[in-house]
This record gives structure tokens, C-alpha cells and sequence, in this order.
């Protein structure tokens, strides 16, 4: 009884911040003045617009990949580092989102740039410049750079939490680095990547302002395109109709990684 | 150390409240102006502090980047704001939504110090509701260094020989309207068909494009990063003041000038403080320091002739009537705009 009372305001504030606001972007994806309608839909499954959100998916996807790249070791190096190494570690990764995202965007634009730190080293070592900033592969950077946090923190938490005699127990059974690594240590700490994944592709096909900051307004991604909607056109109906066809997908993405979680986890104990 | 920083908390609170009071004390009227980013002097003479001190009228001010934005926030039901400083077309748009206050012009003796040249413009007959802030044309912006052939034509855009060193507005209408100049139609189209025509000659330009920018357009044409943009000619000033290899050119097909005004939306609850606003503006030497400041043109005859002559002979700053002649107002399209819209999100999505 008590426990409900003290959840009561979390629940309000669900209600008002997250629960309302998806019930208005549903009314507004189904109505025109009021009226039941499907013309904003219709309008949002345009190929145009389906072709952005391709694009979206594709370069989420890439970033989600590079940040398990990335990150994975990271946090596995954390990991086998001493408690106090790794704790001063992993301040490093968490300060810089203390600053707001937009501000540390603004910082790859000057690193980036044709007369930027980047390019000068370059030309210093008597190579050619090269055309860093406004492509899809700064677009790409922005989105690794700013996301890897919420990858290497949860396999570094899935990691630090691993009982050590698990790993004791392969090495015991003749198993060599490798073997320990691919057939106990990974599969164990699948839970982590898995949430790790979520917590990465969600934001990255998501994503809008580093399209535009990084990329010149060369390479619009669906969260561009939805903001382009509310802000620019001022048409509440299609920007409504975008978001929900985006939620929709990213609930379908939960599921999908929820039902992998489980399995992992399953399978991990099945090991046992 | 919890009591420390529960002492540290309920300190600093109450400098915050003591804050509070303080700025409340002198029950000074607070009018909320909405600006164009980096559209007012605060370096030379700080135009607001100077209205501030002068009137007693505290001023909140803000900032924002596009008319459509300006539109989305004074449509707003609970919008706060008194002064604002949209384009011509965006006028009319407001006039037709009936979002304006008719101006009292007995409040604004400094109306007169407006050049008849720029008064009376189709967008606000009369100007019932509008005063005009800055005016001046679209054009190009080249850097010598990279384009030693004579530029007339927005044709060089499309010139392959720039690819990656080309660097387009990242607004509709300008960008769109250019594009209808280059193919010998109106900035004011309304055909569908010359639509399409400027949509597929701007999508097949696309590859040849570095980036569609608003306001960074003017850093990365400064710094050399460009070879030619779609630039407003007050922000080319700026950008030949800062690098003298730049130069300016409003195209022989002709472009756009475009006016911004002052205007008080009807939700305006301080309508005479706004209007002693828009005069103190309209003073010969506020607007003398704003010019000098924006480097936008003025329509103030007064404040003109109060600058340089070198500031008056400069075509880019001042252009002649016969370029002028050239140049088309925008007009308000109305639902037409739906088309340039989604001309428009095609041409990025592509």
C-alpha cells in the first residue's frame, strides 16, 4: 500500500509528460479540423517520405554497428582494469553528456571544417585536404560519437557484474583465452549488448539536428523531416502521422530486442 | 556534510528570491520583441539598453531564424510577444489571418524619416500595420579567388566546374525563387508546372551542392570554404567587409527584394510601449547605428544620409533603381504555397 502511494506522482507525471502527448500525436495523425481521417497517413506512407525513413534505418543501423565495434572492447577493457582505474575510466565517458548534445555538435563542425584542426594536420603532413564536414560520413560520426555512451554502459555493467568463477571454471576446463572469450564471456554478457543496441538505435533513427548540423541539410533524416513538418510547414496532421508511423517502429524495434533479451538471457543460464 | 549542502541549497534559493523582488521592484513594463538573429546593434550604441534607460520599458528579447518560425510562434494562442520583425509576404499572410495591430501612427512622429520609395509597398498599403526595418536584394556572393569569370547569371550554380563548392539558402522561397528567376518566371509563380521545372533543375543540382545552410553561410564564405552562395546582399556586405576577395552580384535575370518590418501582433497587450519601440527605431541615428551595425540596407532617408559616402556609393549596400527594377517583391501565395512546400521537401529528401 505504501509502495503505490509513493509511486503516485511518477505515475501523474507519466501521464502528463509521456502519455499525453502520444495520445494528441495520435489524434493529430488521425483527424483534419477535428474529423476522423486517414489522408495524413496516407500522405505519411509516401514513397518520399519512405525513402527518408530508409535512409534513417540504414544510417541508425551503421551507427548502432559501429558503436557495438567501439564500445564492446571499451567496456571490456574497463571491465578487467581496477575498480578505481575503471570507475576514473568511465567519468571520462560520462562527462562530456553533461554538456548538451547540440554544443558538443557545434565543436565537430569547427574539428571538421575545410580550415579545422583536422584538415590543417592534414595539410601540415603534406596531404590533401579533404571534404570532412557536410557528408554522410560526419553525419555518421556525429551519431557514433554522441550514442556510444549508452552502449558502454551497460556491456560495462554486464561485464563488472559477470561472476569471475564462471571464467575461472573455463580456464580450468582447458579453455584458452579465446574459447573463454567467444563461448562464456560473450554469451554472457549478450543482456548488456542487447540493451545496449535499444539504447543506441532508438535515439540514432531518431535522430535530427546533427543531420543538419553536420551533414549541411544534405542528407535529411525522418527526425529533420518531422521537425521540418511542425516547425517550417506548420502542418500538425503529416508531422503527427510521421511520428506515429516512427513510434510504431520503434515499439516494433523494442519487441523485437526484448524478445532477443530474453532469449539471451535463457541461454546463458542454459550454459549452465 | 548534509547539513553544508542543505545550508549551500537554501542560500543560494533565497538569493534567487531576493533576485526575483529586485527586478520587480521598479513594476517597470516588460514588451517582449522577437528578432532575427544578430538584427539589432548591441556593440556601438546598445540600441535596447538605450531604449531601456531612455523609456523605463524593460525589453525581453528573443531570437529566431525563420518567418515561418516567427509565424508558428505568434500564431500560438498564449504568444507573448509585442514587437516582430517579419518579411513581406509573411505581412500579408498576417494581415490576411488578421494577426496585426493597425498602428497608431500618432505614436511614431519618426515615421517620417521613412524613404516614400519604401513606403506604401504592395504587401501593407498604407502601411496600416508595418514599418519598414531593412530592406535589400538576393544575390550572389563569389570569392574572386575561385571564380575569375564575370558572374551574371544563376546559371553558374548549375556549372559543374564548382561541384562541392556551391552553397545554397536553406529557405524555400529564396532558394525555389531564384531558381524560378534562372528559368525566366515570376518569384511569385503560381503554376504548377513552373514548380516542377525549378524542382527538378534544383534536385539535379543537388550532387553539385555542399551544403544547404541559413546564417553559418556567411562563416564558411568568409573563411574561404565556398566558391559562390545564395547570400541576402546585407549579410554580402558583411562578408566583403570581412574578406575583401568576396564580391556581390544581383543576377542580370533578376531577383528578389524583400523588406523586413516591425509589426505588433494583435495579441500585443502593451501596444503604445511597442509603438514607442518602433520610433525609437525609426530615430535617424538608432537606425543610422543599426545599418552600420546589420549591414542590411535602411529605408531610413535620414539615417542614409547620415553615412558614409563611400557606405552610399557602394552598389551592393545601396543598389541602383535599375537593379531594383530587376528585382520582384514576394508575394503571399496563399494555400499555393502547399506546392512550394512539398516541392521543397522532396528537393532535401532527395
Amino acid at each position: 500500500m505504501k509502495r503505490t502511494v509513493f509511486a503516485a506522482p511518477y505515475a501523474v507525471w507519466m501521464a502528463i509528460f509521456i502519455f499525453a502527448p502520444m495520445l494528441l500525436i495520435g489524434y493529430y495523425a488521425f483527424t483534419d479540423g477535428g474529423d476522423f481521417t486517414l489522408a495524413n497517413m496516407r500522405a505519411g506512407l509516401d514513397a518520399m517520405y519512405m525513402q527518408v525513413l530508409i535512409r534513417s534505418i540504414w544510417l541508425a543501423f551503421r551507427a548502432t554497428l559501429l558503436c557495438l565495434l567501439l564500445g564492446y572492447p571499451i567496456a571490456y577493457l574497463l571491465s578487467r582494469m581496477k575498480h578505481g582505474t575503471a570507475t576514473l575510466l568511465s567519468v571520462f565517458f560520462v562527462v562530456p553528456m553533461w554538456m548538451n548534445f547540440l554544443l558538443r555538435t557545434y565543436a565537430w563542425q569547427v574539428l571538421l571544417d575545410s580550415g579545422g584542426i583536422l584538415n590543417s594536420l592534414l595539410i601540415s603532413l603534406n596531404m590533401p585536404g579533404q571534404q570532412l564536414l557536410y557528408t554522410e560520413a560526419a553525419v555518421l560520426l556525429g551519431m557514433v560519437y554522441n550514442f556510444l555512451p549508452f552502449m558502454i554502459l551497460p556491456v560495462y555493467t554486464v561485464l563488472t557484474k559477470m561472476d569471475a568463477s564462471h571464467i575461472e571454471a573455463a580456464r580450468d576446463l582447458g579453455a584458452n583465452g579465446m574459447q573463454t572469450f567467444f563461448r562464456v564471456v560473450l554469451p554472457l554478457s549478450m543482456p548488456g549488448v542487447i540493451s545496449g543496441v535499444t539504447m543506441v538505435f532508438i535515439p540514432a533513427i531518431t535522430t535530427f539536428a546533427i543531420s543538419r548540423l553536420l551533414g549541411g541539410g544534405m542528407f535529411m533524416l525522418y527526425g529533420d523531416l518531422m521537425e521540418n513538418q511542425f516547425l517550417l510547414l506548420n502542418d500538425w496532421g503529416s508531422g503527427s502521422a510521421l511520428s506515429f508511423i516512427l513510434l510504431i517502429l520503434v515499439i516494433i524495434s523494442m519487441a523485437v530486442m526484448r524478445r532477443a533479451e530474453r532469449q539471451a538471457g535463457e541461454e546463458g543460464a542454459k550454459l549452465w | 556534510m548534509k547539513k553544508l549542502v542543505l545550508a549551500v541549497t537554501i542560500a543560494l534559493l533565497l538569493t534567487m528570491v531576493s533576485g526575483c523582488g529586485d527586478a520587480q521592484k521598479g513594476d517597470a513594463v516588460t514588451i517582449n520583441v522577437l528578432n532575427w538573429g544578430d538584427y539589432i546593434d548591441d556593440e556601438t550604441v546598445d540600441v535596447i539598453k538605450l531604449f531601456e534607460e531612455t523609456t523605463g520599458i524593460h525589453v525581453n528579447y528573443t531570437t529566431t531564424a525563420s518567418n515561418e518560425e516567427m509565424l508558428v510562434k505568434l500564431k500560438s494562442p498564449d504568444s507573448i510577444y509585442d514587437i516582430c520583425f517579419p518579411s513581406d509576404y509573411t505581412i500579408e499572410k498576417m494581415v490576411a489571418g488578421d494577426m496585426l495591430h493597425p498602428l497608431n501612427k500618432e505614436n511614431i512622429p519618426n515615421l517620417s524619416n521613412i524613404d516614400e520609395r519604401f513606403m506604401d509597398l504592395p504587401f501593407d498599403p498604407g502601411n496600416t500595420y508595418s514599418v519598414p526595418y531593412m530592406w535589400g536584394t538576393v544575390g550572389i556572393l563569389y570569392n574572386t579567388t575561385m571564380v575569375t569569370e564575370p558572374v551574371t547569371s544563376w546559371k553558374i550554380f548549375w556549372d559543374e566546374k564548382y561541384a562541392g563548392q556551391i552553397l545554397m539558402y536553406d529557405s524555400i522561397r529564396d532558394t525555389i525563387g531564384i531558381t524560378l528567376k534562372m528559368l525566366g518566371y515570376s518569384v511569385n509563380t503560381r503554376d504548377e508546372a513552373h514548380i516542377r521545372e525549378a524542382e527538378a533543375a534544383l534536385t539535379a543540382q543537388k550532387p553539385l551542392v555542399k551544403a544547404y545552410l541559413d546564417d553559418p553561410i556567411k562563416d564558411t564564405m568568409i573563411r574561404g570554404n565556398g566558391a559562390m552562395a545564395v547570400v541576402y546582399s546585407g549579410d554580402a556586405v558583411l562578408c566583403i567587409e570581412e574578406n575583401p576577395d568576396l564580391a556581390y552580384v544581383v543576377p542580370d535575370e533578376g531577383s528578389n527584394v524583400w523588406f523586413d518590418n516591425i509589426i505588433i501582433p494583435k495579441t500585443s497587450r502593451h501596444t503604445a510601449y511597442a509603438e514607442a519601440f518602433i520610433n525609437f527605431l525609426c530615430d535617424a541615428e538608432i537606425a543610422r547605428a543599426n545599418t552600420e551595425y546589420i549591414g542590411y540596407s535602411t529605408p531610413n532617408k535620414a539615417a542614409l544620409a547620415l553615412l558614409d559616402e563611400e557606405r552610399i556609393a557602394d552598389e551592393t549596400y545601396n543598389p541602383s533603381q535599375e537593379t531594383l527594377d530587376r528585382c520582384e517583391v514576394f508575394r503571399d501565395l496563399g494555400d499555393f504555397i502547399e506546392v512550394y512546400n512539398k516541392a521543397w521537401t522532396r528537393i532535401k529528401a532527395a
